[in-house]
């Protein structure tokens, strides 16, 4: 692909049994096409334009086969897979790659440098554009470690948000673990929980051992941090050493989508859950919370949403774009796919009837 | 006089796997004596490093949903990856029963 803006509009989604592909030139009109990958789950997915091209990342998982990394370079006409693997474990690791949780595409001006995040708990790092990823051992061999564990969907590295301003800083989350920042390029790292309730542990302000579903940083001003708690919504203003609670005003503070704007500082997304016992939208009425205050008052949208919706939006089945006005996407474990052209206000059905979605991401092609 | 065939364990490969391994559904491996399934899956994975991987974690261990028979017998009632195949003998791919 060239570098030349098409207007178009990629949005991949990741479901339980395969990955579809869907493009629109108006962000109101989607075509679909797949399944590739047919019965293999797709948890992660990575869009890498930095090159002035379009790369596609998605961590696979069979359940016979295990789990792979592919790219593909023409929009998903091709898939790679590194002969040896893209992430791999070496024989003294004791260790095998469960699934691949998250691939990250580092800041713009670090082209190559992409991030992995894993079951089990672990942070890789490319240089080559995601195709072979190093263990980051500082975390690998954390003293921490024992100390976290795994929620329902497994031990994992979800969230990696290395910080555009600073190379040296990398924000990592994990469930269950918590909130982890480096401040020297990933040679150590510290938790940073402070005031992030783990509200199931005997300690419930522990400093370590949070379940925290997803963080996010913010466009503008890199030292603020948004988290989605186990029932809890969070701000942090100096870059994670302290979180104020920010859910007045949603019908719960339990979810698991946490995102914020490409380009407006304090604007953040969440889709709330009624609860950990009660894992569907507030009375079954799926919407869309968003900010653009940094939390101290929240809108709800549903424009667009059906009536009653039972089905949870995992962790990574949200996604926005880089667009203006932004897009939002979102797909439930219900196999439905909404998108908004408007920043999440008024929502399309792009699909319906696809497996459990687990992971969105779009870009402007 | 001993034939080619006995000098090698044909190793069966699923269809799902077949374009991993050249298109190829069985795959002679060299074996003069006895030799584990180990050493043999060791072998494949110098020319099908990706078919190894479908089959093997990192730690050489079996994925939980792949099975391997040696005439008729599940390696896991055996002695599992140390389990010893003998020339002639031939050893089964198939992947069980997983998933919703």
């Amino acid at each position: 692909m060239g570098g030349m803006a098409t207007g178009e509009t990629v949005l991949a989604i990741g479901t339980k049994k395969g990955l579809w592909l869907s493009t629109s030139q108006d962000r109101t009109n989607w075509s679909l096409s797949g399944p590739h990958f047919l019965m293999n789950e797709i948890p992660s997915i990575g869009i890498d334009q930095r090159n002035g091209s379009t790369r596609l990342l998605v961590g696979a998982r069979s359940e016979h086969w295990g789990p792979t990394v592919f790219h593909s370079d023409d929009l998903g006409e091709t898939w790679t897979e590194p002969e040896n693997g893209a992430i791999r474990f070496n024989d003294g690791d004791g260790a095998a790659l469960e699934r691949v949780w998250q691939i990250q595409p580092d800041a713009a001006d670090r082209p190559g440098v992409v991030w992995a995040g894993c079951e089990p708990i672990s942070v890789w790092k490319s240089t080559d554009g995601g195709e072979h990823f190093e263990l980051n051992r500082a975390l690998w061999n954390h003293p921490d470690k024992d100390q976290w564990g795994a929620g329902y969907g497994g031990a994992a590295a979800h969230s990696i948000l290395p910080s555009p301003h600073d190379p040296d800083t990398v924000h990592v989350a994990m469930s269950t673990g918590g909130v982890y920042r480096s401040t020297d390029g990933g040679e150590s790292w510290q938790a940073r929980n402070h005031g992030i309730s783990a509200y199931f542990m005997p300690d419930p302000n522990p400093e370590v051992g949070q379940c925290v579903h997803k963080i996010a940083r913010d466009a503008v001003e890199p030292s603020t941090l948004f988290a989605q708690n186990h029932h809890g919504v969070y701000r942090s203003d100096d870059s994670g050493d302290n979180w104020q609670s920010i859910a007045d005003g949603l019908p719960s503070d339990f979810g698991f989508v946490m995102l914020t704007h490409p380009r407006k500082s304090r604007t953040a997304w969440v889709v709330p859950i009624k609860a950990d016992g009660e894992r569907i939208p507030p009375d079954g009425h799926l919407a869309v919370h968003r900010t653009d205050d940094g939390g101290a008052t929240w809108a709800r949208f549903g424009t667009g949403l059906p009536d009653l919706d039972y089905n949870v939006v995992l962790r990574d089945a949200a996604a926005v774009d880089t667009g203006d006005p932004a897009g939002f996407y979102f797909g439930t474990r219900g196999g439905s796919v909404y998108a908004s052209a408007d920043e999440g206000e008024v929502f399309v059905q792009v699909a319906s009837g696809l497996p459990d979605v687990l992971c969105v991401r779009a870009a402007s092609l | 006089m001993v034939g080619v065939a006995e000098k090698t364990v044909t190793v069966v490969v699923p269809s799902l796997l077949a374009k991993v391994t050249g298109e190829q559904r069985e795959l002679s491996v060299p074996a003069s004596g006895p030799r584990s399934v180990a050493e043999i899956l060791d072998d494949l994975a110098g020319d099908f490093p990706v078919f190894n991987r479908r089959v093997r974690n990192e730690t050489g261990a079996i994925r939980r949903y792949v099975n391997l028979y040696l005439d008729g017998e599940d390696i896991r009632t055996l002695q599992g990856p140390a389990t010893l195949v003998a020339p002639g003998q031939e050893l089964l791919i198939i992947q069980s029963v997983a998933g919703g």
